[in-house]
């Protein structure tokens, strides 16, 4: 830790006004916070001080998506293995997924943090640490065959279009990551729909098993083909294919945990994107028009990228509504409106993106008629309190 | 953009005032980067260069002579009827082109479909007509339209480029973006050819602009 403290003070006076690097400034002041907290005190009376900033709370969030992340990585080499019909042991499958998902996580932090150290620069505010948790959700959201370069013009595009323009971290519509996500999805449909989830770029004398199959169980459904719906308990456990960090819902229900417990992730939003979800589940249950709304609510659960979007993508806390109520409406419409898109639009066959996306939008208005609600409330009880006085 | 360049050398009848008449629309008064208008068919017919271009120039051509024609008849026009008058006059117009471009460009007649007899409806034409052409002599006017339709067609071509560059890797239907490049993995990015993408570039126009001239950024 000296060895550190020692460098940057050491190269401080570079980056400081009149120094060599005072246009890189900004971006020597993020790598010195990131590294070390920063030495600035309270210089007039002390105020209540929690060490809860922005900082150590988008690091609660990188270290609830760890859990995802390392499955999402022994999940890649595992469908590949299986894919090829090769038995190796675990620390194989590790290995390979590790090999072919850190490329992606290096180019999306890379890209997303060179515009943000940019844009840093012209305007002259602190580098904020949101892409540390967009930087790593870009890459559990795509399939990891998706090409590098893709990646990397998504990313610029996301945190450009989807949170610079607006003006930084924390005044963005959308969720940057998901933005990136539907990037992708509209301008490269073939990267990220089809027969993309399994790496299975063969070496020489590979090749791929008698009645090999990569569809995702949702492309499954959708094309009405219950029969070959994996397992309940291969579902739950993530063993299926799909984007790098969504399949399994254990690691991610792991997750919810440790931003439950840390208060970084809003247990509301989860709970009624659940509910939102199940409830539609079983309004399609009574309908019952075709084989796929006939399955049973909570397939939908563990499916595609429910978890994963519900707890998240859902709870982040600047695109989500804010108000408490709102939280509620916010989450249901979101469980809602992704089950419409799966089992209703034959050409989504997944909805968690277009529904959190949507009610990204909406999350403004639906807190504008909360508050408005309230604040009529308490006029009503105001007005009936004068009467009851006079 | 070129048009009024090659105006400015003839001189005599451009004073400062009249140059002004052209030039602002391209610059700090655009009709569609700062006043906002017209976006709809700036989302509808630039996905390729072409369809652009013969746009520009059809707005060009309906709006600079429907300007004049209004301007020479502004003192017979009753007020109460201006309206219907300004509609007339700009719909023959737009027959005339539509049945030039039939004749003339039937390819890209048919990529334009509707959005030529749209024009009609084009808010910045009404919009000169109304707030210009009605008070000032036919010269001034003539500039006017011919200045705000370029304002148009500069943003139009614009938005064209770059959608079809990116969209498609072609320029004006030739390919641009060399085969090599697609060999080693590039693809075309099917976002630009969707409508959403046509607002993100205006947007993007826009921000540019702004940034550019910061008077404009107060304006709203």
């Amino acid at each position: 830790m000296k060895a550190i403290h020692k460098l940057i003070e050491k190269t401080r006076p570079h980056f400081e006004k009149g120094g060599r690097f005072e246009k890189l400034h900004r971006t020597f002041e993020a790598f010195d916070t990131f590294l070390a907290v920063k030495g600035d005190v309270t210089k007039k009376g002390s105020h209540i001080r929690d060490a809860m900033e922005m900082k150590r709370t988008m690091f609660h969030v990188v270290i609830a998506m760890i859990p995802v992340l390392l499955f999402g990585m022994w999940n890649v080499g595992y469908q590949h293995y299986a894919a090829i019909g090769l038995e190796v042991d675990l620390l194989d499958q590790f290995v390979f997924g590790l090999l072919k998902v850190l490329p992606l996580i290096v180019v999306s932090y890379a890209s997303g943090l060179v515009v943000e150290f940019i844009f840093a620069s012209i305007r002259d505010h602190e580098v904020n640490e949101g892409f540390l948790v967009s930087g790593l959700l870009i890459p559990l959201i795509i399939p990891v065959t998706t090409p590098l370069w893709m990646v990397a013009v998504a990313t610029v595009f996301a945190v450009i279009i989807g949170k610079e323009v607006f003006g930084g971290t924390g005044m963005n519509v959308l969720n940057p990551a998901l933005l990136a996500r539907a990037f992708l999805f509209f301008a490269y449909p073939s990267y990220l729909s089809g027969e993309v989830w399994i790496y299975t770029e063969l070496q020489q004398g590979q090749q791929l098993v008698d009645g090999f199959s990569g569809a995702t169980p949702l492309a499954v459904l959708s094309t009405g083909d219950i029969q070959n719906l994996p397992s309940v308990l291969e579902m739950f456990l993530g063993t299926i294919p799909g984007s790098i960090g969504e399949t399994s819902t254990v690691a991610v229900l792991l997750g919810a945990l440790v931003l439950i417990a840390t208060g970084v992730g809003s247990l509301r939003i989860m709970i009624s994107v659940v509910v939102g979800g199940l409830f539609t589940g079983f309004l399609f249950n009574l309908f019952a028009a075709n084989p796929y709304m006939e399955i049973p609510p909570y397939y939908h659960l563990i499916m595609g990228g429910f978890a994963f979007g519900a707890v998240y993508m859902a709870t982040d806390p600047v695109t989500a509504s804010q108000t408490g109520t709102g939280k509620y409406i916010f989450g249901f419409m979101i469980g809602a409106i992704t089950l419409l898109i799966r089992v209703l639009n034959p050409a989504y066959p997944e909805g968690m993106m277009l529904a959190i996306l949507l009610m990204n939008v909406f999350a403004p208005l639906i807190d504008h008629y909360v508050v408005q609600a309230h604040i009529k409330k308490r006029l009503k009880r105001l007005k009936h309190a004068r009467v009851e006085v006079t | 953009m070129s048009e009024p360049n090659k105006n400015n050398k003839k001189e005599a009848m451009f004073s400062p005032k009249n140059q002004k008449l052209l030039s602002n629309p391209l610059g700090k008064d655009n009709p569609i980067t700062v006043q906002v208008l017209g976006i709809c068919s700036v989302l509808a017919i630039t996905v390729q260069l072409r369809t652009s271009l013969v746009m520009a120039i059809s707005v060009v051509a309906v709006m600079g002579l429907a300007n004049v024609i209004i301007s020479i008849l502004r003192k017979t026009i009753p007020p109460r009827i201006r309206i219907i008058v300004q509609l007339t006059v700009i719909a023959s117009l737009v027959i005339l082109v539509d049945q030039l471009l039939k004749a003339y460009v039937y390819d890209v007649s048919r990529q334009l479909s509707v959005f030529v007899g749209l024009i009609i409806t084009n808010c910045i034409i009404m919009g000169r007509l109304e707030a210009f052409a009605l008070n000032n002599k036919p010269w001034p006017s003539f500039l006017d339209g011919v200045g705000n339709a370029a304002g148009y067609g500069s943003v139009l071509l614009m938005v064209g480029f770059f959608r079809e560059l990116l969209g498609s890797g072609t320029l004006m239907g030739y390919q641009v973006i060399p085969n090599f490049l697609y060999d080693l993995g590039y693809e075309n990015n099917g976002f630009m050819i969707l409508p959403p993408m046509a607002l993100i570039t205006v947007g993007i126009i826009i921000w540019v602009h702004r940034y550019r001239d910061r008077n404009l950024v107060d304006i709203s």
